[in-house]
């Protein structure tokens, strides 16, 4: 039997090697000659996220608390929410784990922040376009499936070590709920409200702000509680970059074999995740309510 | 042409890929069955011709799927004509650019639609202030008027509720307070009742007429209910298979209908409540001396007792000034309610006659 039928012809150990090593050169000499103006561009970025953090920790732990908890009543009316959120802050606070959890509320803020401001309008151009979805939807699926280390590299080798390819890996893994909702629930709007509004002689502006996006909120709110869950679980693989928060503890957890302190923060992480998604939830039902 | 009146010349409507490369079909009268097996294209619309003065309320009849809602949404360019021309005011409709098109729309021209099409996130209050937001009308005068329109339609109390709290009727009277508030002398009514009950849809009647004794709006109002077009209408087009078969107000569609298609629409309807003095009424009687007069815009149904209680039964017709203008008998109240199997004019008033006495 010839050789190509018992093992896979392959296109030769010297070619691949060679092409490899030309696209890693081509990428290593890009990022040389233009690292430092990429970076120089996401500058603003860090200073918002350094101030951020900067402000979560310096400000006094009970003001924070105080803050939080004004906020889920405002987003959701919800005495119990509130009371959660208080008992959560308190007991996460006990254990010692404070700064770690305002490092990660800094950075999860301000992804979530970003990712929604990249997501809607992405979003809506998506819902104006189908040429752009068809583009757009495998795009989102590598994004969501492609293993996240992968795509660590290359913002690695641009951006070195810190926060800032930490916030790009986060929103990358973490903005295509955003979008996907978004187009979603423009175009989910019925079809005989959109034709009474042209009815009437609205333009495409005014047809989005009072007609397409209200109603799309609870979709669009649906698709940002997906991304602030999704991002917080990138916390831990976020650290191996040299994150901090929440899940430079659990690394270490898994080095050293620290098995409760690997529960602590891990279960930090999860009383985090609940939060947010329990106000981003009630707040969707209170807009759905609405209609 | 004044600035409320509609007028629609060689309008076609052809659904499809690409309408263009059938017309030549359609122009020779294609069916429209054939049309859709062999061609795989629409026909909703066919040389339609229409022309409505201003101040007059057009109603568009047909069954489900005749092209009644196609058409009038040419009116406002909702849907563009395959071919024909459409002009509103003297102003060609289709020849409007994107941003003169919108003006019209704002103030032009309004709409009421079958399903309402209300915005659900929005109050009462900001679903009637819709059309003066798009046209930013702002302050105090949009708020007076929204506060207006929503008062004469009847939901006063109501300026906060969402349409999802409200009843069908009470929700397309939002719709209709809605199309009044922007002021268009144009008003596009889409079978505005016919998702409403029986019940409602005689109250919103009553209310859209007594809107339109006020307003004197230029009106198209599609309908599938022939008692609802008859209360309506000035006229009446009835629509079949994208053509127009009669435009003719509700006596003459009920006395001569054009074809049998048409009769099937009227001869199921109430003739008395229809047919009024002035269509089926005689020349004049000198004879006639009765103190019992009756008036051409009368209903048979209200004349019949005035008639029958006259000597002879029969009884001088007087127009609205009080001169005599014709007779009417008993036996012609009969033999015009009785209609299909009599004609008016054919005697068979005589026969009729010799058979009773």
């Amino acid at each position: 039997m010839p050789e190509w039928l018992t093992s896979f012809p392959t296109l030769g150990e010297q070619l691949l090697r060679s092409v490899r090593r030309a696209f890693d050169e081509a990428y290593r000499s890009f990022s040389r000659e233009y690292g430092e103006v990429i970076e120089a561009i996401f500058d603003p970025l860090l200073y918002l996220l350094v101030w951020f953090e900067r402000l979560l920790l310096a400000t006094p732990w009970w003001l924070v608390i105080a803050a939080v908890c004004a906020l889920c009543y405002a987003a959701t009316r919800s005495r119990k929410l509130v009371a959660w959120t208080l008992v959560t802050l308190l007991g996460i606070g006990l254990l010692d784990m404070w700064e770690d959890t305002m490092r990660t509320l800094a950075i999860i803020s301000v992804s979530t922040l970003i990712t929604i401001a990249l997501g809607v309008p992405l979003g809506i151009a998506m819902s104006w376009s189908d040429r752009l979805q068809t583009v757009f939807t495998p795009v989102m699926d590598v994004m969501q499936t492609m293993p996240i280390f992968v795509y660590l590299i290359p913002v690695v080798m641009l951006f070195g070590l810190g926060k800032i390819p930490g916030v790009i890996a986060v929103v990358i893994y973490a903005i295509p709920p955003v979008i996907r909702l978004t187009n979603l629930g423009i175009r989910l709007v019925p079809e005989d409200v959109l034709e009474a509004s042209d009815a009437f002689g609205a333009s495409r502006r005014d047809k989005l702000i009072q007609v397409q996006l209200p109603l799309a909120l609870p979709n669009i709110m649906a698709g940002i509680n997906q991304t602030i869950m999704m991002a917080l679980s990138m916390v831990v693989i976020a650290s191996m970059i040299g994150v901090r928060g929440l899940g430079q503890p659990v690394l270490e957890a898994v080095t050293n074999q620290y098995f409760a302190l690997g529960i602590l923060n891990g279960a930090a992480v999860v009383a985090l995740a609940i939060l947010f998604d329990r106000m981003t939830q009630a707040y969707g039902r209170r807009l759905r309510a609405i209609k | 042409m004044s600035s409320g009146s509609i007028r629609a010349q060689g309008l076609y409507k052809v659904f499809g890929r690409d309408p263009a490369s059938v017309m030549p079909l359609v122009r020779e009268g294609i069916g429209k069955d054939e049309l859709r097996d062999s061609h795989g294209h629409v026909l909703a619309l066919r040389d339609v011709n229409l022309s409505v003065p201003e101040g007059s309320v057009q109603v568009i009849m047909g069954l489900s799927g005749c092209g009644k809602s196609t058409l009038v949404r040419h009116f406002n360019r909702l849907v563009e004509p395959t071919e024909g021309r459409v002009s509103v005011g003297g102003v060609d409709v289709l020849a409007l650019g994107p941003g003169r098109l919108r003006r019209f729309r704002q103030s032009g021209i309004s709409m009421v639609f079958q399903r309402f099409a209300l915005f659900p996130h929005k109050t009462v209050r900001a679903n009637v202030a819709f059309g003066l937001d798009v046209r930013r009308t702002e302050g105090s005068e949009r708020d007076k008027r929204v506060a207006r329109w929503v008062e004469r339609v009847g939901l006063a109390g109501y300026e906060d509720s969402y349409p999802g709290e409200l009843s069908g009727g009470m929700q397309q009277r939002v719709g209709l307070a809605r199309a009044l508030a922007t002021d268009a002398k144009i008003l596009l009514m889409d079978e505005p009742f016919g998702a409403l009950d029986p019940l409602i849809r005689a109250d919103m009647q009553d209310l859209v007429l007594g809107l339109q004794a006020e307003l004197k709006k230029t009106m198209v109002f599609v309908t599938h209910d022939l008692e609802e077009a008859i209360a309506v209408g000035d006229r009446i087009a009835i629509l079949r298979d994208g053509e127009i078969v009669q435009n003719a107000d509700s006596q003459e569609l009920v006395l001569r209908p054009a074809d049998g298609y048409i009769e099937q629409f009227t001869n199921k309807i109430n003739r008395a409540r229809v047919l009024r003095v002035g269509s089926v009424m005689e020349p004049p009687n000198p004879e006639l001396a009765s103190p019992l007069h009756c008036s051409v815009d009368m209903t048979l149904e209200d004349a019949l007792p005035r008639v029958s209680a006259s000597p002879g039964e029969e009884a001088p017709v007087t127009d609205g000034d009080g001169n005599v203008v014709g007779a009417i008998s008993v036996l012609r109240i009969l033999v015009a309610v009785a209609g299909g199997r009599y004609s008016l004019g054919d005697g068979s008033e005589d026969r009729l006659k010799r058979t009773a006495g």
